[in-house]
């Protein structure tokens, strides 16, 4: 199809900027909140990711769609090429769209995809100033439109509780294995449970707000997600809980955030984020560095780490905290995404880690 | 404890070839630089003296020797290094450090491999014991069996089931490799595999799959990244160094990307890598499967594209490491703040395209597949699959103008072109597409992903709505801008809207097109190559343009002190790594003379396209389209166009119609030297003499202006149906044939002739002048009569065996000429002398070749001079004359016939070695010598087989004869040689002619290897001799042993074994002379 025939839409932002392009998504107007992910691929995984839950995502790799949108296989209860049922972000921003694409599993281009989630979507932007422009100015609210500009106001997504949003709402179970995992589920991505499911285990997942403390298990996970950690205050009361217990606690990205706040430690907003495959971490008092798939907006606040705590990975680019543990107890999050899916697979190792320890505090 | 590293010696890749080309004087000199910054002192030995690595300040001390066992020891017991960088100089380097190790040679001297341990390299390259290996932590290898002899082979083929793919062991860019369908194609091949290596692979084909490379770097901690990965456009079975590479990959999803990075990073972990490794792997389109092909555990060509294509600068990276660095110790080059420890995320695309020069050759199999044939490459940079490709389908200078508006091919079977790929196969896509084909019809016949097929078509049917406007003022903005977009150029659009076919006609279009583009806005952007896709700011100026785009990423000065100069583009045969290095030296001088300097060039493989090498570099095309748009931004001082050669010299006249200063020579003057008719008329008018020549347009004339000058004369056509474009005729039947069958005689296609000068020495003027007075100059002497084209030449400087005479009236000729087009800057011309009767043949107001090699032997910088001259500086001349040299530099060529499978290896009027060396000895013969072992000559021990063409060929040969028969070589002679060795006394073994069927026969004792030295000079231009003469050549060729075909060159060289024995040859740095 001819970049002519697709209908013009564009972004616009708080200051009145106003940016061409044309609509290859949903014909429709939407807001939300405007970031970019440097990746080069995986554009299926992003879409479906539930972090991106309110935000219209740029994606600075700028030919997307070559390989078209794979089927909705299931494998134990979850689509096996995505990472949740369905598309997330508000809207997507691109420069050059491939309607025509070629893959042996896609059955789909990717603009059928976000017409049938009603997703809008923009290609022929220049995605590399408007990076820069977020680089500089930070994360900022803004739409896309369709027609007039005043269809639709501008909102923070961060002012609504986006957990809630994207959360399960009824407790699942997966597997059969031997070691229970209690599953909170703030925005879990398919891939966390695909990666625990490997091992000797059942996965019990829960909402965000279910509390875990009378399910039976033998380990605790909290999931990443969208938005604020603050907004997850039943959470954290319920993790509190845990941290008087012995029981293992893993935690990836806001369930990072999350078992820092319980733990006593603060978070703050980043200017613009961190949303790539090529965040450099060193774990913390070695040499040994792992290259990590990221996606989040807030941080954890090094010098707030308490007692008893320490840091556990660090961003060798920022020197952001990417992870903390307790120093006596088995507890630990990081704040990137060891399952990847998508993004470097370098500290899958960490999910063997969590089994492990769990194993250790049953014996 | 552990060995303190003060001095490191780092091999170099030597003489360019195909499949070791510039991309390892870029990592050499990469990797010199890192160790220079730690405070390490450095000895390089690589005798290509053309290199940017073996100029002044890079190295600490150069040796112009071979890299060979023997002179690399010998180097290392008069240094004493500490340590030793093998994997800098590609498989040549890589090579030698092998052996010497294994002959424990750098134990015996105490000196480390730095970087990954040797049994590692052993591990990868044994491919055998690498499957095993990668067998035993679960990653697939293609199935695979080696064999030592050929009955194995066969056996082993068998086993694994045709088609297979064959392979010799231990070579570079896939020597002796092929595809083998069935047993018969196999027993042809076997032979020529056996003769590269004692041990032949073979293994399971998986043509039609994809190609994927990833390039990875660990440290001693075990860190390791991925730093970028590629997709080959052309499906396995063709060389990726022959394909068409995409990075980063385009058809892969993040699945399959990761799949296979994650493998990458196991094997490097496996093999112990310290630094950097390449790992390709084909992948089925239609599943996950992949096989992991081969792992080059050095600096490659890939990694070195790799390079250029994300900014991280991989062998300045890898000899850090080598020298022990984390890589999170290490910083991102580009931001200055982040960690060199990551992968660059690209926001763009970047395209490579080969450049092949087959029709140099005759004979040659214009097929490409598993074996390199190409000889350089560009780099293309976009935002767009459809704008890299346009871009870099011109900038591969073969007179194409991107994917469609190209001259009409001509009338072959377009199936088999498409089924059967050659070097023009992209083009016959464009016309399948014309004729209808569906992109699923080209892939059934070619196996390119349909992705990419997509895209081409995209292009096609942009082109198919452009025709049918007639005025670019009709074409509504929205449509401009998608052409633009998807890299049309103003050509192409001229050309399809205007239909001109008047090269003035359509730069007058081109301009009207230009101007009406810019009234409408429709511009390109500069955009950066930060390794982050912005994510963090960065201050590089590494830059590119496209049309996708809103902003540019800096900001332009616009105070007129930068300097633009202008890079040579693709290395092809008679452009390459020569004229790198006079733009890096231009480049410098620009920066000592406290301007900026602005470099354009898009060739990966080359030093001037190292960001850090100038203050803004452009990589992009150096069309005037793109040249004026960089011109309009920087708004210069002025621009270079003589350091680069041919391509920017061509574009000045061009550039100065749009009122652009060009610095030194005037753009009219470099035209009067390049328009052959006003050159003729200059020299006329100064008394100068010249061979006669004339244009002619009808056949009569060309045999009346024959009779006149008499044969041979040279025949340059100005277009070509089949054969090659130029050609030497002798007598009336082959000028008539010449005619009649290869070239097209007409006013539009006038072809010009003329008188060619045998038993003629040839001799090289290089110099500087200064508003036409000669500042510098060098005056070089072939070692070969006039015939050999200068590129293919043996050149000895200073002139060792021309009369003073001679030099005097060259001087005075060069004088008036340098007057007469009042240069400033660099200049050479050529001579024809006999008998001091002294005749110029041509002259280029530029770099020339010869250049670097001058300047290095006479350690006077020719550019710098020239340079400072461009940019007004007033320049006093030099003390140093030629005549004060106390020891002599020999320029020998370098030829790739054995990767050009039939090429008749025989030299000519078109050049066709694809690299040179330059070595330095106290006298003539120890120079010669130097030399031409550095480029593969060996010194022969047992065998020498002479047919040695006319009768004054045979008496050259005369004396070099009676000293090899006075010192027990084996003599063979085919018939008409052996009776005149006879009849002057000399014994020798009467041998037959290749088709005689008896034996012994030229090509048995080829085979058996009982000559190691051929010396076949041609007699003459028919048929019967130039085949037997070929087969004999051929033979010497594929079956890897030393061919001279001019019995001046081989005089030199018995004379030259005569002298000096290996172990005589001086191991002197180039400071020490």
């Amino acid at each position: 199809m001819k970049d002519r025939a697709y209908p013009p839409a564009k972004l616009v932002l708080p200051d009145g900027t106003q940016i061409h392009g044309k609509s290859f998504g949903y014909p429709s107007s939407t807001s939300g909140e405007l970031v970019f992910n440097t990746a080069m691929t995986g554009y299926p995984e992003s879409l479906t990711d539930p972090s991106y839950k309110g935000q219209i995502l740029v994606l600075t790799y700028p030919s997307i769609g070559n390989y078209g949108v794979p089927a909705d296989i299931k494998a134990d209860k979850l689509l096996r090429y995505f990472e949740s049922e369905h598309i997330h972000i508000s809207g997507l921003i691109i420069a050059d769209y491939s309607e025509d694409y070629n893959h042996w599993n896609a059955v789909k281009s990717l603009g059928e995809w976000l017409r049938e989630e009603k997703i809008p979507a923009l290609f022929g932007i220049d995605t590399r100033s408007l990076t820069k422009l977020i680089r500089e100015k930070g994360t900022t609210p803004a739409k896309i439109v369709h027609g007039s500009i005043d269809d639709i106001s501008f909102e923070d997504p961060n002012d609504r509780n986006l957990v809630d949003e994207v959360s399960t709402k009824e407790v699942v179970e997966y597997g059969n294995g031997n070691i229970k995992i209690a599953l909170v589920d703030c925005g879990v991505k398919n891939n966390i449970i695909r990666s625990l499911l490997q091992f000797d285990t059942k996965i019990i997942r829960v909402p965000w707000d279910y509390d875990f403390r009378k399910l039976d298990f033998d380990g605790l996970f909290i999931s990443n997600g969208p938005g604020n950690p603050e907004k997850c205050e039943t959470t954290i009361e319920h993790l509190r809980s845990a941290l008087e217990n012995e029981k293992p606690i893993f935690g990836i990205c806001l369930g990072h955030q999350l078992l820092s706040l319980a733990a006593g430690a603060k978070t703050y907003k980043l200017k613009f984020g961190h949303r790539s495959h090529n965040q450099p971490v060193l774990l913390d008092g070695t040499q040994k560095a792992y290259l990590t798939s990221q996606n989040h907006g807030y941080a954890v606040s090094e010098a707030s780490i308490p007692q008893k705590w320490e840091s556990w990975f660090t961003n060798l680019n920022d020197h952001t905290n990417e992870g903390i543990r307790h120093q006596t107890k088995p507890f630990f999050s990081t704040q990137f995404h060891p399952e990847a899916s998508s993004g470097p697979t370098d500290t899958s190792f960490l999910f063997n880690t969590f089994i492990q320890t769990i194993e250790q505090c049953k014996k | 404890m552990q060995k303190v590293i003060e001095k490191v010696l780092v091999l170099g890749s030597g003489a360019l070839k195909i499949g070791e080309a510039g991309e390892f004087d870029y990592s050499g000199s990469q990797a010199l630089k890192a160790l220079k910054e730690e405070g390490i002192k450095t000895v390089l030995i690589n005798p290509n003296i053309a290199t940017v690595q073996t100029s002044e300040g890079i190295a600490d001390r150069i040796y112009f020797l071979p890299v060979t066992p023997f002179f690399v020891e010998q180097v290392i017991k008069k240094e004493k290094p500490d340590g030793i960088l093998l994997s800098f100089g590609g498989q040549t380097a890589l090579n030698c450090g092998l052996d010497l190790f294994n002959k424990g040679v750098l134990d015996r001297y105490e000196v480390k491999v730095l970087g990954t341990p040797v049994k590692a390299i052993q591990e990868t390259e044994d491919r055998q014991l690498f499957s095993e290996m990668l067998d035993e932590i679960g990653i697939k290898t293609a199935r695979s069996l080696s064999a030592t002899s050929p009955e194995e082979t066969i056996r082993a083929a068998e086993s694994i089931g045709y088609p297979i793919i064959i392979r010799a062991a231990y070579t570079l860019g896939g020597q002796g490799s092929g595809f083998c369908h069935n047993r018969e194609e196999l027993t042809q091949k076997i032979h020529q595999a056996f003769s590269y290596s004692p041990q032949v692979l073979v293994e399971e084909s998986l043509r039609g799959w994809k190609e994927i490379e990833y390039e990875v770097v660990r440290d001693q901690y075990d860190n390791c990244i991925t730093v970028c990965n590629m997709e080959n456009f052309d499906p396995l079975g063709i060389h990726t160094g022959e394909s068409i590479v995409v990075a980063p990959s385009q058809t892969l999803t993040n699945r399959e990307y990761h799949k296979l990075r994650q493998i990458s990073i196991d094997i490097v972990k496996r093999v112990g890598i310290i630094g950097e490794c390449n790992v390709q792997y084909a992948l089925d389109p239609q599943s996950e499967d992949y096989r992991v092909i081969e792992v080059n555990a050095r600096l490659s060509r890939s990694s070195a594209l790799a390079s250029k294509a994300t900014g991280y600068p991989l062998a300045f990276v890898a000899a850090k490491l080598a020298l022990g660095y984390g890589l999170h110790e290490l910083k991102n080059d580009i931001t200055k703040t982040t960690s060199a420890f990551f992968e660059p995320a690209l926001d763009y695309l970047v395209v490579k395209i080969p450049r092949w020069d087959l029709s140099k050759f005759q004979g040659v199999n214009r097929e490409i597949g598993s074996s390199m044939k190409s000889v350089g490459e560009v780099m293309a940079i976009g935002r767009s699959f459809e704008e890299c490709i346009q871009k870099g389908l011109r900038m591969i200078g073969i007179g194409m103008h991107g994917f469609v508006a190209n001259h009409e091919l001509p009338e072959n079977d377009l199936e088999d072109e498409l089924n059967n790929p050659k070097d023009t196969r992209i083009f016959w896509i464009a016309k399948a597409f014309d004729q209808g084909w569906t992109v699923d019809q080209i892939y059934n016949a070619t196996k390119i992903d349909p992705w990419f097929l997509a895209k081409l078509k995209n292009i096609h049917l942009l082109k198919q709505e452009l025709i049918n406007f007639q005025r670019i003022e009709d074409l509504n903005n929205a449509f401009l801008l998608d052409l633009k977009k998807a890299g049309f150029s103003d050509f192409q659009l001229a050309r399809l809207l205007y239909n001109e076919d008047d090269h003035e006609a359509i730069e007058t279009r081109i301009r009207e097109i230009r101007t009406y583009r810019q009234a409408q806005q429709i511009l390109p952007y500069a955009k950066q190559i930060d390794t982050l896709a912005a994510e963090h700011p960065a201050q590089t100026n590494y830059l590119y343009f496209t049309y996708h785009g809103s902003s540019h990423d800096i900001d332009f000065e616009k105070d007129r002190r930068s300097v633009i100069v202008l890079g040579s583009g693709a290395y092809r045969i008679g452009s390459s790594v020569e004229f790198d290095w006079s733009a890096v030296n231009a480049i410098k001088t620009v920066e000592q003379s406290g301007y900026r300097s602005v470099m354009v060039n898009f060739n990966p493989e080359t030093v001037s396209t190292d960001y850090d090498s100038c203050d803004r570099l452009y990589f992009d095309e150096l069309s005037l389209e793109r040249v004026l748009d960089i011109i309009a931004l920087e708004n210069p001082k002025g621009v270079i166009v003589s350091t680069g050669g041919q391509i920017p010299n061509t574009l000045a006249m061009r550039l100065q119609a749009y009122n652009v200063k060009i610095l030194g020579t005037s753009a009219d003057s470099i035209d009067m030297a390049e328009n052959r008719h006003k050159f003729s008329a200059l020299l006329d008018s100064l008394g100068i003499d010249q061979p006669a020549w004339k244009e002619l347009s009808s056949i009569d004339d060309i045999e009346k202006f024959t009779m006149q000058v008499g044969f041979p004369v040279l025949v340059r056509p100005s277009y070509v149906l089949s054969g090659a474009a130029m050609n030497i005729v002798s007598n009336h039947k082959e000028l008539r044939h010449f005619l009649e069958l290869a070239t097209q005689v007409s006013k539009q296609y006038p072809v010009v002739v003329s008188k060619y000068l045998t038993d003629t020495k040839e001799i090289e003027f290089d110099a500087v002048a200064d508003k036409g007075e000669i500042i510098v100059y060098a005056i070089s002497e072939h070692i070969e009569f006039a015939g050999v084209h200068s590129g293919d030449a043996t050149i000895m400087f200073p002139p060792q065996k021309v009369y003073v005479e001679t030099i005097r009236r060259i001087k005075r000729i060069s004088r008036q000429i340098a007057l007469a087009l009042n240069i400033s800057g660099p200049f050479n011309i050529q001579f024809l002398a006999r008998d001091n009767d002294i005749k110029v043949i041509e002259c280029n107001l530029r770099a020339s070749r010869s250049l670097p090699f001058v300047s290095k032997i006479l350690k006077t910088n020719f550019i710098e001079l020239a340079t400072r001259i461009m940019l007004g500086e007033k320049v006093e001349k030099p003390f140093k004359s030629l005549f004060e040299l106390e020891y002599i530099g020999v320029k020998a060529p370098q030829f790739s016939f054995s990767r050009l499978s039939k090429a008749d290896p025989i030299l000519g009027v078109d050049m066709a070695s694809t690299g040179e060396v330059g070595c330095i000895g106290d006298d003539y013969y120890e120079a010669i010598l130097k030399s031409m072992l550095a480029v593969g000559f060996k010194i022969p021990k047992k065998g020498v087989l002479i047919s040695s063409g006319t009768m004054r060929d045979k008496i050259e040969l005369l004396k070099s004869a009676q000293w090899l028969a006075d010192h027990k070589f084996e003599i063979y002679a085919t018939k008409g040689s052996h009776s005149f060795l006879s009849e002057n006394g000399i014994a020798s073994k009467q041998v037959n002619w290749p088709d005689v069927d008896e034996y012994p026969n030229a090509l048995d004792l080829i085979r058996e290897k009982k000559i190691d030295l051929v010396i076949n000079i041609p007699k003459n231009l028919s048929s019967e001799e130039l085949s037997n003469d070929y087969t004999i050549r051929r033979a010497a060729v594929d079956f890897n042993i030393p061919l001279i075909s001019n019995a001046r060159l081989a005089s030199a060289f018995i004379y030259s074994i005569g002298r000096y024995n290996i172990d005589d040859l001086k191991i002197k740095a180039w400071d020490e002379y």
